[in-house]
């Protein structure tokens, strides 16, 4: 029996050792608290943006009830508060946006998918990331100086010349207004309806090309076949992302729209969307009631935006996870 | 049955045109880019001196002056916010990813990400609500707060993901070494997925940095330098929004300046992000 | 070059007349072992000196060898001798890989396939392919799926797209499963079931040739048996040529065999000889089970 020199930590502490395995146990425990409260922080906020905006409009809730979301009269001056206009002019504007770039991002992820030489397709990427880091004020500001003197010049009255007939080309021709907005608001979801289209194409197997080309497929054949129907429904959750961003973008909105309650056809008129509505009137809200409106248009703001966003990430989460389960 | 050759030439013509257009469509995304950094420059550069950067604006209608202070107050406002919401997002995410419960972690995952959904100009109603009602005023702890809780969600998303990326047989060895679990966390995780981490840092900095609708009612802006944190302090994309909706034409000019100096410098810190990444990243792994 | 020849007129010409190009020399014999064929017929598909190249790598090195038709071939090799790269440049599928690069000549029935006049859509028309993988369109139906070929190239009749799925389905011995059952999803199939499909699908656009990339390699042995029966029934109507590793497969479904090694074609000749009396040691090493 060898007389080992060897020192052992007692499994039990000894007395002496008490306070270095309950400092271990503490230093654990406190960290673990710590960061459950950085985890919890998500509750909190949660439940924060919810009680505010709630307790914020509750005065306007209980004057207008239902009739805040049917009325369509705005006016500050008599205290008549009826969401309406914001409404339809955030529904207009977010359509006409999806409308230009749905289709736009999508051909853009098949060319940079399976058409773009190889070489081309990361710095095509990269770009179009850099567009999604410009700020939306940077966007409102050229869309203020730049694109609205040129739709207003040379293409909106090319628009009424040609589809005057249309009550959405009718009237007068402002420069800001619903199209303009829709614009520039369609140039500010393009990035993200690109790459997340990217990202849905990508995930489409191989095998479903090959099958393709192997019937003697041309390559647009393939495309459509093989690849777009197969990633139907990706395509449609990366277009309700966009519409999510579409809705809450507010700088850039409230430069170009014009921010008047408006209903109606013309697409030139000036309008105004949940967010320009609270952006531009806030810091002019003299009575409560008025205050309380606009926080309740912050309220839809809200509900509108998390609905779709769940339904949209649904989607698409629904479909890049279905590919990792295989096809029988 | 015959391949007609109507019908192959048809086929051929379909697959060029809308292979045509994809290409288009690809040119019109990128198209933008390019316009907008051309106007930046054409209409900005020429404005930019060092009155600019160092002077206080002049009153309305009066030219000249600067946005010294505005971009300052960005600083500021930057730090601040980053001081509130980077611990507490890097720590959620460390709960997220080394401990916690599967159903639990599941739901946080979830709300993080609808709150990442959230406009901001409702963040901007929310600080107004807690803190410009309480303090009957506008501050920097406003719009720092609102812009805090932009980028919470952000940097508690991003550090989980850098974690989730560190190989679990780090942890294993930490801990069959008799190190506890803080300590492993802390001195082998962390550093390990540092760079990712301040990645996601700079990107949320970055997203912050540019935001205008949370500052309008909670920073609300100031003509002068910012001394007093509880009082209103100036921002850039605040002072960029104003100039532009405003009917003066130096103004307008200086707000492309200002323009240009936002955009530089997120431009900036996308770029270093990159950098940071890529350069560094090989030689950790 | 008569490429808009129809697959019928092809069929029923005359041996002798399909050899458009005029080849001075006969069917070309460039390895000594490949064995002679009985037939004296025009070979389906005539290799003379192909090699592929991925970027630098060369892949296949100089193979020559006559595929003949109405016979069953088969390509066995070790995993990486180009069995399924030799495969793929019959019907120029190897190009959706961009550094590819092809040198020598492939004839079928006569005509090269690979000259600078000839686009890849319409040899992939006359040379249909079936994979490893079964991968019918799953936003399709079983009917839909049958038909998409034959719906790419105009056929807009109903009666007549009705007539080739019974057609194809028949002849991909599927027709009695899911004749009740057209408009089902084709997912909705097992994966012997989905792989039948898929080979009515090659089937309905008449090809002339079938490359078959392991069709059974993913399936159970009842469909795999399945699968063998079929392709002894299309053998008196198609050329098929079949890439497969298991040997007992070649032996059982092929008349002629090809063994690969590392890029190189060993050996090539009726399926008895190659299995009971091979030439080459390395080919006997093979199919004894000594490597590979």
């Amino acid at each position: 029996m060898m007389n080992t020199e060897v020192a052992t930590t007692p499994l039990s502490p000894a007395p002496g050792r008490a306070g270095a395995r309950s400092g271990t146990r503490l230093g654990d425990t406190l960290f673990h608290l710590v960061c459950l409260g950085g985890a919890l922080v998500v509750g909190v906020l949660l439940a924060l943006v919810l009680w505010q905006l709630f307790k914020g409009s509750s005065l306007a809730l209980k004057q207008f009830g239902w009739k805040f979301f049917t009325g369509s009269e705005w006016n500050p001056v008599t205290d008549q508060f009826g969401a309406l206009p914001f409404i339809f002019g955030t529904l207009v504007s977010s359509g006409i946006a999806l409308l230009i770039a749905v289709p736009l991002g999508i051909g853009t992820a098949i060319y940079l998918t399976d058409l773009a030489p190889v070489k081309l397709r990361q710095p095509m990427t990269s770009l179009i990331e850099m567009l999604a880091a410009v700020p939306s004020v940077v966007w409102g500001l050229w869309g203020l100086f730049v694109l609205m003197p040129l739709l207003r010049a040379s293409i909106y009255p090319l628009l009424q010349k040609w589809f005057g007939f249309l009550p959405l080309f009718q009237g007068p021709i402002y420069g800001i207004g619903l199209l303009t907005s829709g614009i520039i608001l369609a140039i500010m979801i393009l990035p993200i309806v690109t790459s997340v289209s990217r990202e849905v194409l990508r995930s489409v197997p191989n095998l479903q090309r090959e099958a393709a080309y192997a019937l003697g497929a041309t390559r647009w054949e393939v495309t459509r076949i093989a690849v777009l129907s197969y990633a139907r429904r990706g395509l449609f959750g990366a277009a309700v992302l966009g519409l999510g961003r579409a809705i809450g973008e507010t700088m850039a909105v409230t430069m170009v729209i014009g921010n008047t309650p408006f209903i109606g056809w013309s697409l030139f008129h000036p309008a105004g969307t949940l967010a320009s509505g609270i952006a531009n009137e806030f810091t002019e809200a003299t009575t409560d009631i008025y205050q309380s409106s606009l926080f309740e248009l912050g309220l839809v703001l809200l509900g509108v935006t998390i609905l779709v966003n769940i339904v949209a990430q649904a989607m698409v989460r629904a479909f890049t996870t279905a590919e990792t389960r295989q096809v029988a | 049955m015959n391949v007609t050759s109507s019908n192959h030439n048809i086929r051929k013509a379909k697959s060029f045109a809308m292979n045509g257009l994809c290409i288009l469509c690809a040119v019109l995304v990128i198209l933008p880019l390019g316009l907008i950094l051309f106007y930046l420059i054409q209409k900005g550069a020429s404005s930019l001196n060092w009155a600019f950067f160092t002077g206080l604006p002049k009153s309305a209608g009066v030219p000249g002056g600067g946005m010294g202070n505005a971009i300052v107050g960005t600083l500021e406002l930057l730090a601040l916010a980053s001081g509130i919401g980077v611990p507490i997002g890097v720590l959620g995410g460390v709960y997220l990813s080394e401990y916690g419960g599967e159903r639990m972690n599941t739901w946080i995952r979830f709300w993080a990400d609808v709150l990442n959904g959230v406009p901001s100009i409702v963040w901007g109603m929310v600080a107004y609500a807690l803190v410009v009602l309480p303090m009957k005023g506008f501050s920097a702890w406003a719009g720092a707060l609102a812009l805090a809780f932009i980028m919470i969600p952000l940097v508690l998303r991003t550090t989980e993901e850098v974690l989730a990326l560190v190989p679990r047989s780090y942890r294993e060895a930490a801990l069959a070494l008799g190190l506890p679990q803080w300590k492993t966390i802390v001195r082998i995780i962390l550093p390990t997925a540092r760079r990712g981490i301040i990645t996601g840092i700079l990107l949320a900095m970055g997203r912050v940095a540019g935001e205008t609708a949370p500052l309008l009612f909670t920073a609300l802006g100031n003509d002068y330098w910012n001394k007093n944190l509880s009082k209103p302090i100036a921002a850039l994309p605040l002072e960029i929004f104003n100039y532009s909706i405003s009917p003066y034409d130096d103004w307008n000019r200086q707000a492309w300046a200002g323009a240009l100096v936002l955009v530089a410098m997120t431009f900036c810190l996308s770029l270093s992000v990159r950098l940071f990444s890529t350069g560094r990243f090989q030689k950790n792994t | 070059m008569n490429l808009t020849m129809t697959p019928e007129e092809t069929k029923t010409a005359p041996r002798g007349q399909a050899d458009h190009a005029g080849t001075a020399a006969p069917r070309p014999q460039s390895k000594p072992n490949a064995a002679a064929t009985s037939s004296p017929a025009a070979p389906a598909l005539s290799v003379k000196n192909l090699s592929v190249f991925f970027g630098k790598h060369q892949v296949l090195k100089s193979v020559s060898l006559n595929i003949d038709a109405r016979a069953v071939t088969a390509i066995i090799g070790p995993s990486g001798c180009g069995k399924s790269t030799f495969l793929r440049s019959l019907n120029r599928m190897h190009e959706l890989v961009p550094t590819s690069r092809v040198e020598g000549d492939i004839r079928l029935f006569g005509e090269d396939i690979y000259s600078k006049s000839v686009e890849p859509v319409i040899v992939r028309r006359r040379v249909g392919m079936v994979f490893q993988k079964s991968n019918p369109f799953p936003t399709m139906s079983i009917g839909e799926n049958v038909v998409v070929g034959l719906r790419l190239n105009g056929v807009r009749n109903r009666t007549v797209l009705a007539e080739q799925t019974e057609k194809s389905l028949r002849m991909a011995a599927l027709w009695d499963e899911v004749k009740d059952r057209l408009n089902a999803p084709a997912i909705s199939l097992s994966g012997g079931q989905q792989q039948r499909l898929c080979i009515a699908r090659a089937l309905a656009v008449q090809p002339e040739v079938l490359l078959m990339d392991e069709p059974a390699s993913a399936l159970d042995p009842l469909a795999t048996s399945k699968i063998e029966d079929l392709i002894r029934e299309l053998r008196k109507d198609y050329t098929i040529v079949i890439v497969t590793h298991n040997m007992q497969q070649a032996a059982r479904a092929s008349d002629y065999t090809a063994f690969f090694y590392m890029g190189d074609l060993v050996e090539f000749g009726p399926t008895a000889q190659i299995f009971t009396s091979p030439k080459q040691k390395r080919t006997e090493d093979y199919v004894t089970g000594r490597f590979g």
